[in-house]
């Protein structure tokens, strides 16, 4: 195996360059479970801890590199609540921002918050940086618009965030669990309402009719949050297998939807 | 029955019975610096692997090795034809062949093993072998093996006037699922050959004189030539009870003539070990309006899988535990143990009480809402007391059995406050920030389990150890397993006890040079090996103190109202004073037709009372407080006692909550600590513990086993105590989210 330890992003982009099909490395919590478990076995692989440009922070971009632990003491709240939720105390510490669109699981913790928000991608190569918006950058379960020789260099968020923000998983275990079913809800002071959700499709979904129905509404009635919920529960295209069943996810989807909005007004 | 020479000890030795001493495994453990079984290295040591059956059920058409031979680096494929011996293993029924030959009748089933330089080449060449299998329907539906006859073994316990009924009756259906051991050692161990034909192994296992007795058949060898050393071991649950790699390792060593090792992943090790029996259980309870429970008839299924390793036992206990620790005139239990082609079920802490214990504790709890009564005050009512007959068996419980006791002693403990506060990691769904205070609803449940301790129905249950008195201070010499519950502390506290000597080092021996110390599992060791090591330590004593007319014995020697008469050094100088003795527990006799007879050794009670915050909306749950009592006999070494009671407390709700394999046709989905949840510290509950302490008929200074007794009722009461907050029926365990909120 080839490992390439570069420490600044043009070393990062010249060896991906040579070697466009090496494997990145990050926090390696996901790498190393599938080269543990055999599942993968690098030929080669570009290291990326040492470069420090991936893990800066600075207003509304947030580096790759970036690690959860930094996150859940950030500034944006609907990320440090996902955050908080990622895997135990050392997977915080050695996980990041960029791995979690890296794998672009459909139980990525950190998607939601992203999809909510409509956040970009900024992604690099020896032949220049594109930027692509969530949606265009997740193309299917573990499945992403990276090309060879690409890498991920950060999150784009908007410059205004929303102002109230709120996440929300739920699993079988109080803490370090892959979610069910989870949720991001922003909504501005005039109503305006975004909802993201993860584990309950193929991507991160945002539930677009609920949202328009709810953003229509500035003082949301009783009966107009339940229908939210119920809209919410519609639009989401859950699966059964061995963590959950589809009704059950569907479900939690609408409680967490009409909870996390009571918790934005 | 051996009998225990009473102690003299006048003196107090520092270390010795009731007090907690430090560890002697402690420190190095959790520096990391205690070698494990996985931690073994001999030089030129080879790596091995093995090829398993991704079917649960298969007809091997053909086995191709020659692709994983031309790997540079392999130095050995073996299939069937290669084992040399026996070609089946297994504890009661060598039913299980050591490496599959034309078929396979589970998921994760052994059918090739290989040697490599490494272990990355070792799992390549596993991969590399070429099997054809002709996929066959498999059979994964208890009751409809049963309907075929698969079965290791079926009991109909029947006692009483079967025409008895009762005013008021419950009826109710009830299941638990697979749940597996979760030790954190993974399977491994090293073979040596010993360069004339036999081999040395190195094991993580409960019992290396059971493993001896199947290594040497299959290899063909004889007894002699195949010595079992205990390794560092990573806990245990049972899941060691059975070979896994045992021969494997042996069959590649003596083949290459090299050492080889071999550590199971975390996926191959859930393939690999037998699971808890998931269970299907069928009640009805009927009792007189007073609350006097008069009948019970029960049929009770435990799935054993496709081998049968310790399902007649573990049957057995769900049969004749199928009560409860209660009075009933009249019972009519049916227990099925079947053969199916879902994963091989054996042995796992509880040993089929557990099981029973959630349906019987769902059924109490029924009958006192018909009865209209109290569900403590009909436990208390109902409770079995020393000297009562077992519902079941017939048999009148000698020893010790506070049933009341307990119960009384968890009921008065005080109940916590009932706010549960906003910090998240104290609500339902924790750090997910799903659940928050108001959705709250807080429920209390309570169940009381038993079982017995030692091997039952007849086996012929000893241990042997031996102890040595040299001038440096005692040495105790045992094959019995210390796989983490801290017996090497509790020998020592019986050995410097019994003597009056502080210095005692635990030497654990192989199998030639040592009798058996039995499994270390049914809740035995302190009591069995423990008794040896009391009653070879006190002979030693008595043989010291006469050599030179002495009434006490202490590091500074043997000693004559009070002062010295001679050294240590000087009453040993011809040489050291050693006792070896194999002390066996009262007998247990084979059972009648029906299931009567004196059948186990004696018996521990213990209770939980589980608190819990449910979100019923999303069906979360956290368990908020969890307090027991346990009949303990006397606690050795309470803060091992504790741990004990701590740690199968949060196994029994990890049963509850979240804890299960999910099989579905025959395969395991969920094969990894990602998907088979444990309980985290943040599932942890606050927990008290009451230790009831009335000294049993047998054992050292009237202790009990306690590894056990505190998993039996935990998993029961933390579901009561759900079904107390929802008022859902909450028939099967573990309970999922969409189970607690009815989606």
């Amino acid at each position: 195996m080839d490992i390439t330890r570069p420490t600044d992003l043009a070393g990062v982009l010249d060896a991906l360059d040579h070697d466009p099909s090496a494997t990145l490395l990050a926090g390696g919590t996901d790498l190393m479970v599938e080269v543990t478990y055999g599942w993968r076995r690098p030929e080669s692989v570009v290291a990326l801890r040492r470069v420090a440009e991936l893990a800066t922070w600075e207003g509304a971009f947030i580096g790759a590199g970036v690690t959860w632990a930094r996150i859940e003491h950030g500034p944006v709240r609907g990320l440090a609540q996902a955050a908080r939720t990622v895997g135990s105390p050392q997977i915080r510490n050695a996980g990041t921002i960029g791995g979690n669109l890296g794998t672009a699981s459909p139980a990525g913790d950190g998607l939601p918050f992203l999809a909510a928000v409509d956040a970009s991608v900024v992604l690099a190569s020896k032949g220049g940086r594109r930027t692509l918006r969530w949606d265009q950058f997740i193309t299917g379960p573990k499945q992403n618009a990276l090309q060879p020789g690409e890498l991920i260099v950060g999150v784009q968020l908007p410059e205004h965030l929303p102002h109230r923000q709120e996440f929300a998983k739920v699993g079988a275990r109080n803490a370090m669990v892959i979610s069910i079913a989870s949720a991001c809800l922003v909504r501005d002071p005039g109503g305006a309402t975004r909802i993201a959700l993860g584990s309950v499709g193929p991507i991160p979904i945002r539930a677009r009719r609920a949202e328009e129905m709810i953003s229509a509404e500035r003082h949301p009635s009783a009966a107009a949050i339940e229908e939210f919920g119920r809209l919410v529960a519609g639009e989401v295209s859950p699966i059964t297998d061995h963590r959950s069943t589809e009704s059950y996810r569907r479900h939690a989807a609408g409680v967490l939807a009409r909870r996390l909005l009571e918790r934005c007004l | 029955m051996t009998t225990i020479a009473p102690v003299e000890t006048t003196r107090r030795v520092a270390g010795g019975i009731g007090t907690s001493p430090r560890r002697p495994d402690g420190i190095p453990k959790v520096k990391g610096e205690f070698a494990f079984s996985g931690d073994l290295v001999e030089e030129a040591m080879l790596w091995g692997a093995t090829v398993r059956s991704p079917h649960p059920h298969a007809r091997i058409s053909s086995i191709d090795i020659a692709p994983a031979l031309a790997i540079a680096g392999v130095h050995a494929v073996l299939t069937a034809d290669d084992v040399p011996g026996r070609k089946t293993c297994g504890q009661v029924v060598a039913d299980q062949p050591v490496l599959a030959g034309d078929r396979t009748r589970f998921w994760g089933e052994p059918v090739a093993i290989v040697a490599a330089a490494d272990l990355a080449t070792a799992r390549r060449a596993a991969a590399a072998v070429e099997v054809t299998y002709e996929v066959l329907e498999p059979l994964d539906d208890p009751e409809e093996a049963e309907r075929r006859g698969e079965v290791f073994r079926s009991m109909h316990v029947i006692n009483g006037d079967p025409d008895r009924r009762g005013a008021v009756a419950v009826e109710g259906y009830y299941e638990t699922g697979t749940i597996d051991q979760a030790m954190l050692g993974t399977e491994s161990g090293l073979a040596v050959p010993d360069g004339e034909g036999g081999v040395d192994l190195i094991i993580a296992t409960q019992w290396v004189h059971e493993d001896h007795e199947q290594v040497y058949r299959s290899l063909g060898l004889a007894p002699g030539q195949v010595r079992i050393h205990l390794a560092g071991i990573g806990g245990a649950f049972g899941a060691r009870e059975d070979l896994t790699l045992q021969i494997h390792l042996c069959m590649l060593a003596l083949h290459t003539g090299r050492p080889v090792k071999m550590v199971f992943d975390r996926a191959e090790s859930f393939a690999a070990h037998v699971h808890r029996h998931p269970a299907r259980m069928w009640y009805r309870h009927e009792a007189d309006p007073d609350g006097t429970l008069v009948r019970v008839e029960a049929k009770v299924i435990f799935d054993g899988g496709a081998y049968h390793t310790t399902s007649h036992a573990v049957i057995a206990n769900g049969t004749y535990f199928a009560v409860g620790p209660y009075h009933c005139e009249s019972v009519d239990i049916v227990g099925v143990a079947t053969r199916t082609n879902n994963p091989p079920a054996g042995a796992m802490r509880g040993f089929g009480a557990v099981q029973v214990c959630f349906a019987y504790e769902a059924q109490m709890d029924r009958l006192a809402e018909a009865l209209g009564m109290d569900p403590i005050e009909l436990r208390l009512h109902n409770a079995l007391a020393a000297g009562d007959r077992l519902p079941t068996t017939g048999q009148v419980i000698a020893g010790s059995f506070p049933v009341a006791e307990v119960i009384r002693s968890l009921a008065a403990l005080p109940l916590p406050d009932d706010d549960p506060g906003d910090d998240p990691r104290h609500l339902p769904g924790g750090t997910g920030l799903a659940s928050s205070r108001d959705r709250v609803r807080r429920g209390i449940g309570f169940a009381v389990g038993f079982k017995n301790l030692s091997f039952a129905e007849s086996f012929d249950d000893y241990a042997e150890a031996r102890v040595t008195l040299t001038p440096e201070g005692l040495r105790v010499e045992t094959a019995a397993a210390e796989v983490g519950q801290g017996l090497v502390t509790v020998l020592q506290q019986i050995a410097r006890t019994a003597v009056g000597i502080e210095h005692v080092e635990v030497e654990f021996v192989d199998t030639s040079r040592i009798g058996s110390a039995g499994s270390t599992s049914a809740s035995r060791q302190t009591q069995m090996t423990g008794g040896a090591v009391l009653e070879a330590a006190s002979r030693v004593r008595e043989q010291v103190l006469l050599r030179r007319g002495g009434d006490d014995l202490s590091t500074d020697g043997v000693l004559r109202d009070g002062v010295v008469v001679a050294t240590l050094a000087e009453v040993l100088a011809d040489g050291p004073v050693s006792e070896q003795v194999r002390f066996r527990h009262p007998p247990t006799s084979v059972p009648s037709e029906t299931g009567r007879g004196d059948l186990h050794a004696g018996f521990a009670v213990a209770a939980h009372r589980a608190v819990v915050d449910v979100d019923p909306e999303l069906g979360l749950v956290r368990v908020v407080r969890m307090d027991t009592a346990q009949d303990v006999g006397k606690a050795l070494n309470p803060a091992s006692v504790i741990g004990q009671v701590e740690g199968g407390t949060l196994q029994g709700i990890g049963m509850a909550v979240m804890e299960e394999l999910v099989i579905e046709g025959g395969v395991v989905r969920n094969a990894s600590f990602t998907d088979y949840l444990l309980p985290t510290i943040l599932d942890a509950p606050d927990l008290e513990a009451v230790l009831i302490e009335e000294p049993d008929h047998y054992g050292p200074f009237g202790a009990k086993g306690v590894g056990e007794p505190p998993t039996i009722s935990s998993t029961a009461a933390v579901v009561a105590a759900v079904r107390a907050a929802t008022g859902r029926p909450l028939t099967r365990a573990p309970i999922r989210p969409q189970d607690v909120a009815g989606v």
